[in-house]
């Protein structure tokens, strides 16, 4: 574990907007009845946050619970927990159809912080990123460019970001071509 | 000549002098002057030829429909072609070329084909080249080649950046015009989000420039109160230089945002593509005033009447001493009055209806203007320029009656709705006889997905000609539109203008109407493809009837400027030779965009390094240090090899086997895909997506996998892992691993879904790394950790735990021959483990192996690749690997298909080795030849190579392929022509050329 490096290792620019690469974390895609009791119980206590609504993302200090889609969650915790917290959900899922894989390695994070930052996202995802359509705690999946990510707002001038691994380069260059001073949008 | 005036010019800073240059010549401007007007005040009047006869051409418009005034702009990674003229705005350093002549504007050799016209008429392409066949290659494609294209094409890399932005509103308003800006008012005042664009760097349209009163005060003041008062509603935004280009489904709209033209020094991008949702969209995109068809009336200085008091009023620009306006309708009047009031003279306004004008007309008499009503121009004297008219009467046939002296034509053939917007999904048109013009259907507007309008045109753009009925209908349109969309418009009743009664117009499609072919053949329709009255009339003699059909019979229309001024009055001549009403006849299509946008835009962010997504490996950047050669295997960049210093690709390839058969290789397979499927129908589900047996395999073993489609074809292979009772792990080719992700969760989502199976893409949570040689196990004993003896861990047998310090699970599996542990860690210590690797069998010559080594390889051993033994035709009993379809099973995808006649015909080709007889590599997708010649006289064949390569293990070429009767035809020596004719022999072997028995990997 020791050796464990992220994607970018903190790689950070400065634009409009500041893009960081936010290290490792713990995620887990866990599958399975999103009504059942016994697997939101599992989630309340993995990640001390209910099971997020349809588009939604709870989180609760360095946990996060994301709705992926009607039968699938992103699960998001302390990297040096996810392997635990992982094996303690498939535990309490046992005797239950459901599948809980960690997939922190899989995924790289990114943080786009100022008061552009919804512009530096419209400019490449095709959501609507106004003030009054986007607020903290929603959650998009979607396209950045050509890369699928998904995102949702930490709070009013911070939005968290994943992609996959080994889009990491990619996603940090069009996030800091975007964010780059000078092409302020002004709309949103 | 064109001079500037010494006053005027609403839209000059003349405190700021800016210089540029025109073919080589330095030329001075004003800050606000586009780059027409600029010219026109350096008295360049003529700025280009025309496309086909290279005739002289002046500018005709003032703005986004001028087809003449095209330039070549900006030099090396700022170049661009066919810029217009009158929608450049000006700035210090601007360079530009005329473009379409050799060798100078104004000598031009082109300008030949002018006097062979007569050789050149509609549809002189089609007739031309229909034959003979080898004129096309040496007489008419060089000929077209050298006359086609107005612009050149940019030779350097384009300097600039470009972006998208996704915008989402209520309402988007193209058109700042008084139009636009009430609509915004009025929608805006009701509470919709709002988006206000304007293609110009000014708002307010021409209104300032028609001397249009509005609620009392003069244009200018109105539209600066209203921008002041939209600027302060939060919900409204408002963007110049800003065009609509396109209207397409479900209220989607692209807008085309000119950052840095007109300041290309800026640090910024150049251009913005707005994608735009919007509730409802507001076409405010005003008229277009449509030329006269009378013989020279493309003669330099021949201008429309609306573009001639633009330049004047807003550049102060005079076209020369002494112009004529010749009009069907009021609005030249206007012309008229503002050069006669900036002190130049009006020889004569040549009024085509015998009753003349209304109220401009006496107020045009009474400043001592000449009108002569019921006539028209004959014919316009001048070559590069205008030097005169001659007038006759408009209902002959153009018997001179006096020549007037002029340096310059303002002509208006009445006005056209910019209709393109609202045509571009769907919106219908409906003929307006007393203005003679096509304008929205309001009852056929386009429609959402709940079939409700979502495009409303408003002001002049509908039809509604004058400014108070404009701002009414805008008015309407605003509150509309924020009602659709779910808003409270107030009851606040429009501005009022000051209203100007106007006598009817007169349809006049040429002039004088009774012309004879001689001036028929002179009188322009489309300026910039050179498409005359005569030509049209051609057309439709020889019985081109349909309008689109015309179009590009003789290209009308067909020219950079999509025939903005050509359109109508085309169709109008067309409707005439047809003897059918102009409705029936109808428009061409209307297409986005409404101009011509930079291919720069519609690319967005996506160029240079960032032109499509690069996936990387965790050891993607050892790579780069180490003298990786690429290859693109989908997405990703996989190492082809790794270069040392002076070796070439190939010995590079041939190190790397040679060291993985002695001693020990190292193998980045991070890319191969790994799906997790879990669930009590697990095995059910993988005994059907796979041809053998899945959920028999026991916990802790690997098996080797066949997945077909439903046609029976091959469509990717791997190896399987069962992790536990209801959990299996799939290992799928590179390219395979998103497709067939999608692939199960299709099967799952639409025809088993109540099975309970859950899958997960894993690929990229795990660095996969290949230990491969004789020498791999004592590498991994030597990091120490899990037990990888033989007994602990046999052949196909899989176990987790830790070697080293790292997470690792370790599949003894091998696609080389050799003993071989394949090891996924967390792609987070992939790297770490990697080096760790290397430094613990540098003892061994460690050796990183690249995917060409890795093909080599399974060659040898004869194991099959997809996509080089399967092309999507190919089925499983082509290949030999009816031991991989399981006998068992009821069914798996591919088994019906698999059992069809053409899949169990004996003909097919079958999968066999391949030895050439000299030792020679053979040449890749060679086919093997055949006695005879087929039904087309083509050689038969009976085979072909699917794989080849040079075995370094053997030192010989070393090859698989599929050939008819293969299996059966053992030693038998078959043919292989070479591109240049000769021949390759090759004998027929078995595919497993290293080590049939299998003993070095089971060890």
């Amino acid at each position: 574990m020791s050796n464990a490096v992220s994607a970018l290792q903190g790689a950070t620019s400065e634009g409009f907007a500041t893009i960081t690469e936010a290290g490792l974390r713990g995620m887990i895609t866990l599958r399975g009845d999103l009504s059942s009791a016994k697997l939101k119980k599992a989630v309340k206590s993995t990640a001390g946050v209910d099971v997020p609504a349809q588009r939604a993302c709870n989180s609760a200090g360095d946990k996060a619970v994301a709705w992926m889609s009607p039968d699938e969650l992103l699960v998001m915790v302390p990297y040096a927990d996810v392997v635990d917290a992982t094996t303690r959900i498939a535990k309490a899922l046992e005797g239950e159809h459901a599948l809980a894989v960690n997939v922190s390695d899989a995924r790289a994070v990114f943080t786009i912080e100022g008061a552009g930052a919804r512009e530096v996202l419209a400019k490449l995802s095709p959501v609507d990123l106004s003030r009054e359509a986007f607020t903290t705690g929603m959650f998009r999946r979607t396209r950045l460019a050509q890369a699928a990510v998904a995102f949702w707002m930490r709070d009013e001038t911070t939005f968290e970001l994943v992609c996959f691994r080994s889009e990491a380069q990619y996603v940090f260059d069009v996030l800091s071509m975007s964010a780059r001073t000078g092409s302020e949008v002004g709309f949103l | 000549m064109s001079t500037r005036l010494s006053t005027g010019g609403r839209l000059l800073n003349k405190a700021k002098q800016v210089s540029f240059q025109f073919n080589g010549k330095t030329m001075r401007g004003f800050e606000g002057d586009t780059l027409a007007s600029a010219l026109l005040a350096n008295d360049q009047m003529l700025m280009g030829r025309s496309f086909k006869y290279h005739r002289p051409r002046g500018v005709v418009a003032s703005g986004a429909e001028e087809p003449n005034g095209l330039v070549n702009l900006g030099k090396g990674g700022e170049f661009e072609p066919n810029a217009r003229v009158t929608t450049t705005e000006l700035f210090d350093g601007l360079t530009a070329e005329s473009q379409n002549h050799w060798p100078s504007l104004e000598f031009d050799v082109g300008v030949v084909n002018n006097y062979a016209s007569r050789f050149m008429p509609a549809g002189f392409y089609y007739k031309t080249f229909m034959a003979p066949a080898p004129a096309w290659k040496h007489v008419f494609e060089p000929f077209i080649r050298r006359a086609a294209g107005l612009g050149k094409a940019p030779k350097d890399r384009d300097a600039d950046r470009y972006e998208h932005f996704y915008a989402f509103v209520d309402v988007l308003i193209v058109g700042g015009g008084i139009a636009g800006l009430q609509a915004a008012k009025a929608a805006g005042e009701a509470g919709a989000k709002v988006l206000l664009i304007e293609q110009t760097a000014h708002w307010g349209g021409r209104a300032p420039v028609d001397g249009v009163e509005i609620d009392g005060q003069p244009a200018d003041a109105w539209i600066n109160d209203a921008i002041q008062t939209l600027e302060k509603m939060d919900n409204v935004s408002l963007r110049i230089r800003t065009m609509g280009a396109g209207v397409y489904d479900h209220g989607y709209a692209l807008a085309y945002e000119r950052l840095t033209d007109h300041a290309p020094a800026q640090d910024a991008p150049r251009h913005r593509l707005w994608r735009i949702r919007a509730g409802q969209i507001i076409t405010a995109t005003g008229a277009i005033e449509r030329p006269l068809a009378f013989a020279g009336n493309d003669i330099p200085g021949v201008m429309l009447a609306s573009a001639v008091r633009d330049y004047a009023t807003n550049w102060a620009v005079s076209p020369g001493d002494r112009t004529v306006v010749v009009t069907n309708n009021d609005d030249a009047y206007r012309t008229a009055i503002n050069l006669k009031q900036a002190g130049l003279e009006i020889p004569a306004i040549i009024d085509a209806r015998p009753q003349g004008g209304g109220a401009l007309a006496d107020e045009a008499r009474a400043l001592g203007i000449r009108v002569e009503n019921g006539k028209a121009i004959a014919k316009v004297k001048g070559s590069k320029r205008v030097t005169g008219v001659e007038i006759c009467a408009h209902a002959g046939e153009g018997n001179a009656l006096e020549p007037i002296d002029c340096e310059a034509v303002a002509m208006s053939g009445g006005w056209s709705p910019v209709v393109h917007l609202w045509s571009h999904c769907g919106g219908k048109l409906v003929w307006d006889d007393a203005q003679a013009h096509f304008r929205p259907n309001p009852n056929a507007a386009p429609k959402d997905a709940q079939g409700e309008p979502f495009v409303i045109t408003a002001g002049i753009a509908n039809g509604a000609m004058d400014s108070t009925s404009a701002l009414a209908d805008a008015d309407q349109a605003g509150k509309t539109a924020a009602k659709r969309t779910g808003h409270k418009p107030a009851k606040a009743a429009a501005p009022k203008a000051n209203a100007q009664d106007e006598a009817p117009m007169l349809p006049v499609w040429k002039m004088p109407q009774g012309a004879g072919y001689k001036l028929r053949s002179k009188m322009w329709l489309d300026y910039q493809n050179d498409v005359k009255v005569s030509d049209v009339q051609l057309a439709a003699q020889e019985g081109y009837e349909s309008v689109e059909h015309t179009k590009r019979y003789t290209t009308i229309g067909m020219a950079t400027d999509q025939g903005k001024l050509s359109n109508i009055n085309g169709l109008a001549i067309l409707a005439d030779s047809l003897n059918a009403p102009i409705p029936s006849v109808g428009t061409t299509t209307f297409r986005p965009p409404y101009t011509p946008i930079s291919m720069g835009s519609i690319g967005g962010e996506a160029r240079g390094d960032i032109f499509q997504p690069l996936n990387r490996t965790p050891l993607h950047a050892w790579g780069e240090e180490n003298g990786a050669y690429w290859e693109p295997v989908g997405h990703w960049r996989r190492a082809y090899c790794y270069q040392r210093s002076g070796e070439t690709v190939k010995q590079a390839v041939h190190r790397e086997v040679k060291a993985t058969r002695e001693s020990l290789g190292l193998l980045d397979a991070s890319t191969l895909g790994k799906i997790i499927v879990k669930g009590p129908d697990a095995g059910k589900f993988l005994d059907m997506m796979y041809t053998n047996m899945m959920s028999n395999l026991k916990p802790g073993k690997c098996r080797y996998g066949l997945m077909c489609t439903e046609n029976g074809f091959l469509t990717d292979d791997g190896v399987v892992a069962r992790i536990d009772d209801d959990t299996w792990l799939c290992h799928t080719t590179t390219g395979g691993a998103s497709r067939i992700h999608g692939h199960m969760e299709e099967w799952l989502q639409t025809e088993w879904w109540d099975w309970k199976v859950y899958t997960v893409n894993a690929t990229e949570q795990y660095g996969q790394i290949a230990v491969v040689g004789p020498n791999a196990r004592k590498v991994l004993e030597k990091l120490g950790g899990m037990d990888l003896s033989k007994e602990a861990l046999g052949f196909m047998e899989w176990k987790e735990g830790k070697i080293g310090d790292f997470d690792a699970r370790v599949f003894r599996i091998s696609f080389s021959g050799e003993l071989s542990y394949e090891i996924a860690v967390p792609a987070s210590q992939t790297r770490a483990f990697w080096d760790a690797l290397h430094e613990a069998g540098a003892e061994f010559n460690a050796t990183a192996y690249g995917t060409e080594a890795l093909h080599i390889l399974r060659a040898e051993k004869g194991f099959i690749m997809i996509g080089d033994e399967t092309d999507g035709t190919i089925i499983p009993q082509d290949l030999g690997l009816n031991w991989a379809l399981s006998k068992k099973k009821e069914d798996y995808l591919g088994k019906r298909a698999q059992e069809r006649v053409h899949m169990t015909d004996p003909d097919r080709w079958q999968l066999v080795g391949l030895e050439t007889v000299d030792g020679s590599t053979l040449p890749d997708g060679a086919y093997a030849v055949a006695d005879g010649t087929n039904a087309n006289g083509q050689r038969n064949t009976e085979g072909r190579v699917t794989s080849t390569y040079h075995s370094p293990t053997l030192g010989k070429g070393i090859a698989m392929g599929l050939i008819h009767n293969g299996p059966d035809r053992m030693g038998e020596v078959v043919d292989f022509p070479n591109l240049d004719g000769s021949i390759v022999q090759a004998k027929i072997v078995s595919a497993v050329f290293y080590d049939p028995e299998g003993e070095k990997q089971n060890v």
